[in-house]
């Protein structure tokens, strides 16, 4: 006798249910509801604050900071133009970390005392200066003394400090693989190299890419810290901005926003391709 | 079949892990085309010996030639001697993010430099001979235990080695599994092959052994034909092991 599935009653006891409260405590209408209602109270706050303080609100002065049309046709406004440049300064600046971080991740898994003391001497020097300081060496002090710009001082010091953190997600990343990994390597007679290149890098790319995530986001905000040596990226603009328009409230919430989607649009990018990755494997 | 030409040998070798001592004054050899198998109680030095054939350890002092080559640490034939020297692990060890076929030709391809249709052509030769051809494709993790071990088999055979190590192919598998990688072993035996085997499967011992070794505390305890090793064993450590893992 077979049962259809419609008609299909359990025998067995049903099993004890949650508390209501627990039940609505925990339902996503819920969550959504209360996280409204807590930007609500604080934008309604932050919204009548203004006009006590006699704010006067121009948001409409707003959009053509990002593009207008005249005449002439049409024309990214300065808020964009900013972007670009602060996508620009932080993928070259990411790329050169990214050589340099995984550069100073082989020489501290080297197992040679040398290039290992390199390497640590190197992570604790940078990870030990604040990261403004850094930027002031780069460009008040080695700017002068090997001849760069203040374009190419912000790269190398957001490369170098940022390099810190990706050799110890490199690090990481290589230890995660399973030690049999490079016996078996090693046993098809593998060099240190080619066992890397192959077979260990390949399969902690996987480890890597979820802490890569964040460490990109967190290179495209601090990235802001360059506006102190009035490099003309987003921060800059908005600044400046400000100093023609006095619009601060405007204008640094527009800012933070502009930061706030780019970033968001990177981390669900990446997670995306970490999905498709997981399936490849 | 074997021959007189000395392939592996050992003389007297010892090794240490920092302050112990794993390897105890060792001196043994293996003949081109001789199959060794090596048993003992856990930690006893077996995996150890076996690793320091083909320099995933190296011992400290005494001397291992290997196919005429000197092992040492920092020779710089040592490349080309694992090359010669094949290697299966307990754990398998395939790599995941490779297919099986990809598996069996990155060996040859990147350390030969075999061009990639020979390669192939090697890899399913392989395959056939470990009785999967099927399975090319598939990435390791869709593979059943014995599968993935037979893969690792054709992974070192493909390297064209001339000799096989096993360092307890059968440990991590199912009792089901056991007998089809045996199988595959026994058949590479009745190539030639010159083969070290670290096991406890008796069975297969005595199919494929021309020499049975049994190690305890790093030493070599006895050295022997299967049939004296079975049946008369000159040390009393071995007969009291032998009953206990022939006794289930
Ligand atoms: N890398 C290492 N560092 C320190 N000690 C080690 C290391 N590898 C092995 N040993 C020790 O050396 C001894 C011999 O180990 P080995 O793995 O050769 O034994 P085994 O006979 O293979 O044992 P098993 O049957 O458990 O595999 C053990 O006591 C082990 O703890
Ligand atoms: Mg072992």
């Amino acid at each position: 006798m077979t049962v259809a599935p419609d008609s299909y009653a359990p025998r067995g006891r049903p099993l004890p249910q949650p508390a209501r409260a627990t039940q609505v405590i925990n339902s996503v209408t819920f969550s959504v509801a209360l996280y409204a209602l807590i930007i609500g109270v604080i934008t309604y706050g932050a919204y009548t604050g203004a006009q006590a303080m006699g704010y006067n609100w121009q948001w409409y002065r707003v959009p053509q900071y990002f593009y207008s049309v005249t005449e002439d046709g049409f024309q990214w406004g300065e808020i964009v133009i900013g972007l670009m440049k602060t996508l620009q300064l932080s993928a070259t600046a990411f790329a050169f970390a990214l050589v340099l971080g995984l550069v100073v991740a082989l020489l501290r898994l080297s197992g040679l005392i040398i290039c290992t003391a390199v390497a640590i001497g190197f992570l604790e020097l940078i990870r030990n200066i604040p990261l403004l300081v850094l930027l002031y060496l780069f460009y008040y002090v080695l700017g002068p003394i090997f001849g760069f710009d203040r374009y190419t001082a912000s790269i190398l010091c957001l490369g170098v400090f940022h390099s810190v953190l990706i050799s110890e997600i490199f690090r990481a990343g290589i230890e995660a693989v399973a030690r049999g990994q490079w016996e078996a390597a090693t046993s098809i007679g593998m060099s240190r190299g080619q066992a890397y290149r192959y077979i260990i890098l390949p399969q902690s790319i996987r480890f890597m890419l979820p802490p890569m995530t964040g460490e990109v986001v967190h290179m495209v905000k601090s990235s802001a810290i360059v506006s102190v040596i009035a490099v003309a990226e987003l921060t800059t603009i908005g600044r400046n901005i400000i100093s023609d328009t006095y619009m601060s409230f405007e204008i640094w919430f527009t800012i933070a926003a502009v930061y706030m989607v780019v970033t968001l649009i990177l981390s669900v990018g990446v997670s995306f391709m970490e999905k498709r990755y997981a399936v490849a494997q | 079949m074997t021959t007189g030409v000395p392939m592996i040998s050992f003389e007297n070798v010892d090794k240490f892990y920092g302050d112990f001592h794993a390897l105890k004054d060792v001196t043994i050899s293996v003949r081109e085309g001789e199959r060794m198998v090596i048993c003992g109680p856990s930690g006893s030095g077996k995996s150890t010996l076996i690793r320091c054939i083909n320099g995933l350890e190296f011992h400290n002092s005494g001397t291992l030639t290997v196919d005429g080559i000197e092992v040492y640490e920092g020779s710089k034939d040592i490349l080309n001697l694992r090359q010669e020297v094949g290697m299966v692990f307990q754990q398998f060890n395939l790599f995941p993010h490779l297919t099986v076929l990809e598996n069996l030709m990155i060996g040859p391809m990147k350390v030969r430099k075999t061009p990639r249709a020979e390669a192939e052509a090697t890899a399913r030769k392989y395959l056939d001979r470990v009785h999967i051809p099927e399975q090319a494709a598939k990435y390791p993790s869709a593979l059943s235990g014995g599968q993935q071990q037979r893969v690792a088999i054709a992974r070192s055979l493909c390297m064209e080695s001339r000799i096989m190590l096993f360092d307890e192919p059968t440990s991590a598998l199912d009792p089901e599994m056991i007998n089809e990688v045996l199988d595959v072993m026994v058949e590479l035996a009745e190539t030639g092959m010159t083969m070290v085997v670290v096991t406890h499967e008796m069975g297969f011992a005595r199919k494929v052994a021309d020499t049975m070794v049994f190690m305890e505390d790093g030493r070599i305890v006895e050295v022997s034909p299967p049939e004296q090793f079975f049946t008369n064993p000159s040390s009393e450590r071995c007969r009291m092991f032998l009953e206990q893992i022939l006794e289930h």
